[in-house]
């Protein structure tokens, strides 16, 4: 078995499969009426779990921003990530506009820790650390913040199931997520449609510190990866109080491409292409 | 050449003990061409001090960018480099800023040719960035850098990286001639620079560096043997009794070693800067610092503006000794930096640098923002507020300018 498999069997078993298990097992006898915060931790957890395991994987990416007028421009860059024990480590590599070709943003996400950001700018082959406890802030002029394009960290928020409704022509179940430290945060609230088949997000509702719906991000165009993993290709993000929005078009999607830490190093962000 | 090649060895058995079986990755294979064509003008504000001297400039560079990658990992990076100057003809220049192939495997990586390579953490002082000799006549910034020819060895493991560099050949800093603005009264006569090594530019300097990042902290120290980046700028006629006193100055390149390290830490809002370095060579040792902080407010007033204030501060222990070129002994630096996060992808960079004990001042500008999808203009701006008749900065007290540059990337 590679060394990747087994931890990843290993942290899957620990961390993911047992307690799930134990829950659907013991479910019926300990608690027979679930909880809607237990229920909603329960979807979220098994969604978290089907997106997971993927190992490493790599995208292309293209950033459609529009604003109130309707004017756009774009953005293209390469993504890549890598599951590790305390996280993820993801790369975007910028290939457009021209004047910022080759910026690298390197991101490692962890559980419990803050996380760590780095900005590469090629022209002066500088690395600069970023403060990245600034997950509120616009990703590349988008509507998208950096927490809304991170990976989500299950122990950072609580759950609670709200309902169960049809969305998209699926069956859903509606649940609300609320960060658990308001600062790691820009939201009072998330409520998130996942279809009851496959537990892929289909839509969230952001509201913010104030509690009034700011934005909606919808995803479609789902395709399923190595027999596994699906990943929406079109992803929009429709800011309602200034009326501007930010579609994310995913393509050429790959995993298990054999990318180790040394990939996602800020050391060697130079030599990263 | 000696201690180069342990280093290299070293190195080398270092990585055979720890290669680990694992499946070669395959690189995406990349073939383009990049770069950007930029027309630039530097306004002055003053009457030139010395008679020789243009009033203002004009000039067109280029620079273009070859990169092809290989599926095993395996690269080529050619960029060169060319400037046309209306006023200046030593500012009529070209240069290879890199020309290297980069061979990764695993967890370590080969770089052979010319390359840039930068390490630091604040942003008014490029204090221990030493690999590459500054391209003065570019832009007093010291941000713009001459290719350095070398063999780089990168190392990597969970303990941290290892970097090691022979530099077969030294590159001279460059200077503006008689004709540019921004130099001393007496022109420096880049063309009889003087070395103490007695193969002068074919000195073989070497550099070992170990760096780690620990959480929010990241962290490099290195330490160089070989000749200096920064000359001692002497009057011609120290070293030739025949050249009339006062006609020229003539660097002067002494064989140094240098230890220096740098360090960037992350936490909350605040960002944490250091940068020091021991320095021992022609002249008296001294040690230099430079440290600071930056605190960022994100997305003021509910935009997506983020507002950040910096402090600096810079020491030299040599002080304002006129033999030196830096002018940071003992000043402060407040600045403020403004990031609209707009789809322009507008940048303002604001400083400015008091001296503690003497009256040296000076204000800094930088901004830039985009037009279309390729088009960048960018401002920058020097006033020297109080220039001392004993500091350098007397040089430039009627060099006040702001440089305009309109840029097309591809």
């Amino acid at each position: 078995m590679d060394p990747w498999m087994e931890e990843h069997m290993q942290r899957t078993a620990t961390t993911r499969v047992i307690p799930a298990m134990a829950m659907l097992l013991l479910s019926p006898f300990l608690c027979p009426a679930q909880t809607p915060d237990e229920k909603g931790r329960a979807i979220a957890e098994e969604a978290d779990h089907r997106y997971n395991g993927y190992g490493d994987s790599t995208a292309q990416l293209r950033m459609i921003l529009r604003n109130r007028q309707g004017q756009t421009s774009q953005r293209r860059l390469r993504v890549r990530s890598l599951e590790v024990a305390d996280g993820t480590k993801s790369l975007c590599i910028f290939d457009s506009p021209a004047d910022v070709k080759q910026t690298i943003l390197l991101t490692h996400t962890h559980t419990t820790a803050p996380d760590d950001q780095w900005l590469y700018l090629p022209a002066l082959k500088r690395v600069r650390r970023i403060a990245a406890q600034n997950r509120s802030g616009s990703f590349v002029s988008s509507e998208f913040s950096y927490e809304d394009i991170a990976t989500h960290v299950m122990e950072k928020y609580t759950y609670r199931w709200l309902r169960d409704e049809a969305c998209d022509g699926q069956d859903c179940h509606v649940i609300e997520r609320r960060p658990i430290d308001s600062r790691d945060s820009g939201y009072k609230r998330q409520v998130v449609w996942l279809d009851k088949s496959e537990y892929r997000m289909l839509k969230v509702d952001y509201y913010d510190r104030k509690d009034s719906l700011l934005k909606t991000l919808t995803f479609k165009d789902y395709h399923k990866y190595l027999d596994q993993w699906w990943r929406p290709c079109d992803m929009n993000m429709v800011n309602h109080q200034n009326g501007k929005s930010s579609r994310l078009i995913w393509s050429d999607f790959a995993f298990r491409t054999g990318l180790t830490e040394n990939d996602f190093n800020q050391a060697n962000l130079a030599t990263i292409r | 050449m000696h201690a180069a090649m342990f280093l290299v060895l070293t190195v080398w058995s270092l990585s055979a003990a720890s290669a680990e079986p694992n499946a070669p990755r395959s690189y995406e294979p990349i073939d383009r061409i990049s770069g950007y064509v930029a027309g630039e003008t530097r306004l002055f504000f003053q009457e030139p001090s010395f008679s020789d001297q243009r009033e203002q400039d004009v000039s067109l560079a280029a620079q273009p960018e070859y990169y092809h990658q290989w599926t095993n990992g395996v690269a080529v990076t050619f960029t060169p480099f060319g400037r046309i100057d209306s006023a200046d003809p030593e500012r009529t220049h070209w240069d290879i800023r890199e020309l290297n192939l980069l061979y990764p495997y695993e967890n370590w990586f080969f770089r052979v040719g010319v390359t840039r390579v930068f390490w630091g953490a604040t942003e008014f002082v490029h204090l221990v960035d030493i690999i590459n000799q500054t391209d003065w006549i570019e832009h007093i910034d010291r941000e713009d850098k001459l290719g350095q020819p070398m063999v780089e060895f990168s190392f990597t493991k969970n303990w941290g990286t290892l970097d090691f560099f022979v530099l077969p050949y030294f590159r001279e800093r460059t200077f503006p001639g008689r004709h540019g603005r921004l130099r001393p009264e007496v022109v420096i006569d880049t063309d009889e620079a003087v070395y103490e090594s007695p193969s002068e530019q074919r000195n073989i300097d070497i550099v070992g560096r170990y760096s780690r990042s620990f959480g929010s902290l990241d962290w490099g120290i290195y330490i160089f043997r070989g000749t200096s980046r920064e000359p001692l700028l002497v009057p011609a006629d120290y070293l030739d009794p025949n050249v009339p006193p006062g006609s020229r100055l003539v660097p002067f390149y002494e064989k140094a070693t240098q230890a220096g390290t740098d360090l960037q830490w992350v936490t909350g809002n605040w960002l944490w800067k250091l940068e020091a370095l021991y320095h021992s060579g022609y002249l008296d040792p001294y040690f230099a610092a430079t440290g600071g902080l930056e605190y960022t407010f994100w997305g003021i007033a509910g935009s997506k503006t983020d507002f950040g204030l910096l402090a600096e501060y810079a020491y030299d222990e040599r002080g304002d000794d006129i033999t030196t070129t830096s002018i940071f002994d003992n000043d402060v630096f407040l600045g403020m930096r403004l990031t609209p996060n707009d789809t322009a992808g507008t940048q303002l960079l604001m400083g400015v640098m008091q001296d503690v004990e003497e009256s040296e001042s000076l204000m800094t500008i930088e901004a830039s923002r985009r037009f279309g999808s390729h088009w960048r203009l960018s401002l920058d701006a020097w006033f020297f507020l109080s220039t001392p008749r004993d500091s350098l900065l007397y040089n430039f007290r009627n060099d006040d300018f702001v440089r305009l540059e309109m840029a097309y990337h591809f």
